[in-house]
């Protein structure tokens, strides 16, 4: 971002990577996937890049509101100092924050999530999932976040990119505003589980497993963290893919 | 005159006739007596009602007053959509669907409840001034209305006693848990009993009725219609003045168990009938996903950040989150005061379902319990005592393993907010204490230092191009 405003450019849209698809190797794959699509569709994008901090969402949900606020006021003042105007999110822990808790301080921005973007850009017919990898017929079941779907109202998006790609959507019990948590919300992440007789995320994937899916999709970071930890616990890696939204719609175009 | 064909068809024998104009004559005597009946049951209607209204009423103002003692939150703004949400909610019971058998069965005691409201009005206005059924004139209206009633009535027993049946014997797992002890299954079982015995005395006292109304005994004069009642009919005795014992006490008795009912309500979990609709009323309008900003925390992180532009600071230095109920807003305290416990929270909670000790439901019951021993003792005049909420009922286990998934919320019928209450505590326990568990001490330290919860440089963002 710092790069293009010293060249006087404004971007279409500012994507705010987040802490997940910064850092961790497999979320940074969700990232790339992100951005091969807005490339593939021509938007004009930036990053903040090391500007970008935290949005404080794990502080707030552990508590920790001050830091939260400090670290709310420091990204509003270089979204702010940058005129921005409309960001997209690649995880909802961000898209949640940024939408619904910024603005209270100060921070006013059109925020939607990826699965949003790739919604609009799939009825625009800017993608048309051709020269990539066929989901027809797979059987495919997606995980709802719980701060894109419960916490947002955002079911749909994710779903009608699947259907686009004519896979077979096959839904668990549990599903949109019934959806299970995946266990890592609330900062739980960040910490051990407090004692109990089963872990979260392998109790959510035992129930996508029943639904006997060649690929469960995700839409957050986090969740595809613990959904992968969860099938690994029931070793069911080499038959079950967990893959973001992103990524199966950049296979789909082959990008 | 010849007996009617109804007469006939309920089995009442040919010589009733006899019956009436004998025991006509013996009341005759006894006109002075039954008019001194009448002034006495008046005076003794008006009393009950007295003291029962008037007990209701203090229980009422102890109630607002243990919900005054939260902290003021503003949920007045944008009322059309307020009332709109109350009535789709509350009266349209609209999130009870999820559970479509639940929803049924819950139906037909609703509507039942609403609708038998009409029926104790004509029972109050029959009991202060010794009129029987004043409703009566209606004629065919009110044997619609009768008809209607008795139809809800047994409604309202059959969903009772399925309700019994799913608590007791088929033991459904929503209706037990670790806060599920003695008491609040005792409390549940209490109500639905009590709703059956009042159903049995309202049809009771129908069936008596329409039986005097057929031996023509004075003052049953002939209204209402009576489908469900006369099912129990061949049941009554023969005798009119064992009729009208019966009528009478079943009339006292359904009169009686509901004003001592209304008084129940406030030491029960069953004031959802009530203050659901309030709750409902003043619930969070916002995305479920919005967290509250804590204005006083925004009020110190500006002056931390620009000492200079220090406003006039505020005088009220009150805690970070919450220890207390009375560090709670007022509208966790009425959610509190609203839950039934029916365990919906608690059955889609991902903690507790992978046997975590966090319970949405105890949460609830923890606050209004803590609520009510806090308001007895006088704290809401700032007398209080040694306990608080936190660690003396909800422990920081249950705390720390709420994943804030917002799944408790969806779930409750009556807008109840159990992972706000959850917040507040943490908030406490971090910001007042700092008593995070040390992995979360661990987040937020890379947070401060980095911009990002995980240990890696801020310079290292974009490495992943």
């Amino acid at each position: 971002m710092a790069e293009l405003a010293a060249r006087n450019e404004v971007p279409d849209i500012l994507f705010w990577v987040g802490c997940a698809g910064s850092f961790d190797a497999r979320a940074q794959r969700i990232t790339r996937a992100i951005c091969r699509i807005l490339h593939h569709v021509d938007l004009r994008f930036a990053i903040l890049g090391t500007e970008e901090g935290c949005t404080g969402d794990p502080a707030k949900r552990a508590g920790n509101e001050f830091l939260f606020q400090l670290q709310a006021i420091a990204n509003i003042d270089t979204l702010n100092g940058y005129g921005i105007r409309k960001i997209v999110t690649g995880c909802p822990h961000c898209f949640n924050t940024l939408k619904n808790e910024y603005p209270d301080l100060g921070g006013h921005y059109e925020v939607i999530h990826h699965t949003q973007l790739i919604q609009q850009l799939i009825d625009a017919g800017k993608l048309v999932a051709a020269n990539g990898e066929s989901f027809r017929g797979k059987r495919i079941t997606y995980h709802d976040p719980c701060y894109l779907g419960r916490g947002n109202g955002v079911y749909e998006a994710p779903r009608k990119v699947l259907e686009h790609l004519d896979a077979q959507l096959v839904e668990m019990r549990r599903c949109r505003s019934n959806g299970l948590c995946c266990g890592a919300g609330g900062a739980q992440l960040f910490k051990e589980p407090e004692a109990g007789n089963k872990e979260i995320n392998v109790e959510r994937v035992d129930e996508a497993l029943e639904t006997r899916p060649q690929v469960i999709a995700a839409a957050c970071p986090f969740c595809m963290l613990m959904l992968r930890d969860g099938i690994k616990a029931r070793e069911k890696e080499t038959e079950v893919e967990v893959l973001d939204i992103a990524e199966v719609t950049a296979r789909a175009n082959g990008l | 005159m010849a007996p009617s064909p109804q007469l006939a068809a309920h089995g009442v024998p040919a010589a009733a006739p006899v019956y009436r104009s004998r025991y006509r004559i013996r009341r005759m005597g006894a006109i002075g007596s039954l008019t001194h009946y009448r002034m006495i049951s008046q005076l003794i209607f008006g009393i009950l009602l007295l003291v029962a209204v008037t007990l209701a009423a203090y229980n009422a103002r102890r109630i607002i007053r243990n919900i005054r003692m939260g902290r003021p939150e503003r949920r007045t703004d944008q009322p059309a959509r307020r009332f709109r949400t109350m009535l789709l909610v509350a009266f349209g019971q609209r999130k009870m669907f999820k559970r479509p058998f639940a929803a049924l069965l819950h139906g037909f005691v609703y509507l039942g409840f609403f609708i038998i409201n009409i029926e104790l009005l004509e029972i109050t206005i029959d009991g202060l001034f010794g009129t029987h059924r004043a409703f009566g004139g209606l004629g065919s209206t009110y044997n619609v209305l009768i008809a209607i009633l008795e139809w809800m009535a047994f409604a309202v027993l059959i969903g009772c006693v399925i309700f019994l049946a799913r608590r007791n014997i088929a033991h459904l797992r929503r209706f037990s848990g670790r806060e599920m002890t003695a008491w609040p299954k005792t409390d549940a079982n209490l109500i639905l009993f009590a709703e059956i015995l009042l159903m049995i005395a309202f049809l009771t006292l129908n069936a008596a009725d329409h039986q005097l109304q057929l031996l023509g005994a004075a003052p049953y004069s002939t209204a209402g219609s009576f489908p469900v009642s006369v099912w129990i009919q061949p049941l009554l005795p023969e005798s009119i003045p064992a009729l009208i014992f019966v009528e009478r006490f079943a009339w006292w008795f359904h009169i009686a168990g509901v004003l001592a009912f209304m008084n129940y309500l406030p030491y029960s979990k069953h004031l959802h009938i009530v203050l659901a609709f309030p709750n409902t009323y003043f619930s969070n309008l916002d995305s479920p996903g919005r967290f509250a900003n804590m204005s006083q925390v925004t009020r110190e992180v500006k002056a931390m950040l620009d000492p200079a532009a220090v406003s006039e600071s505020s005088d009220e230095a009150l805690r970070f989150g919450a220890k207390d109920v009375t560090d709670l807003t007022w509208k966790n305290l009425l959610d509190a005061y609203t839950c039934t416990e029916c365990g919906r929270c608690t059955a889609v909670c991902p903690a507790n379902l992978t046997g975590k000790r966090l319970s949405p439901r105890k949460i609830m019951m923890d606050t209004r319990d803590r609520m009510v021993e806090a308001g007895n003792r006088g704290k809401h005049t700032e007398a209080g005592d040694e306990k608080s909420l936190l660690d003396d009922y909800i422990t920081r286990e249950e705390l720390w393993a709420c994943t804030t998934c917002n799944a408790c919320v969806e779930a409750c019928p009556v807008l109840i907010n159990p992972l706000d209450i959850i917040m507040a505590l943490r908030q406490y326990t971090v910001m007042e204490e700092s008593q995070a568990p040390a992995t979360l001490n661990t987040m937020f330290s890379n947070i401060e230092n980095n911009g990002a919860p995980w240990k890696y440089a801020q310079a290292d963002r974009a490495n992943w191009r």
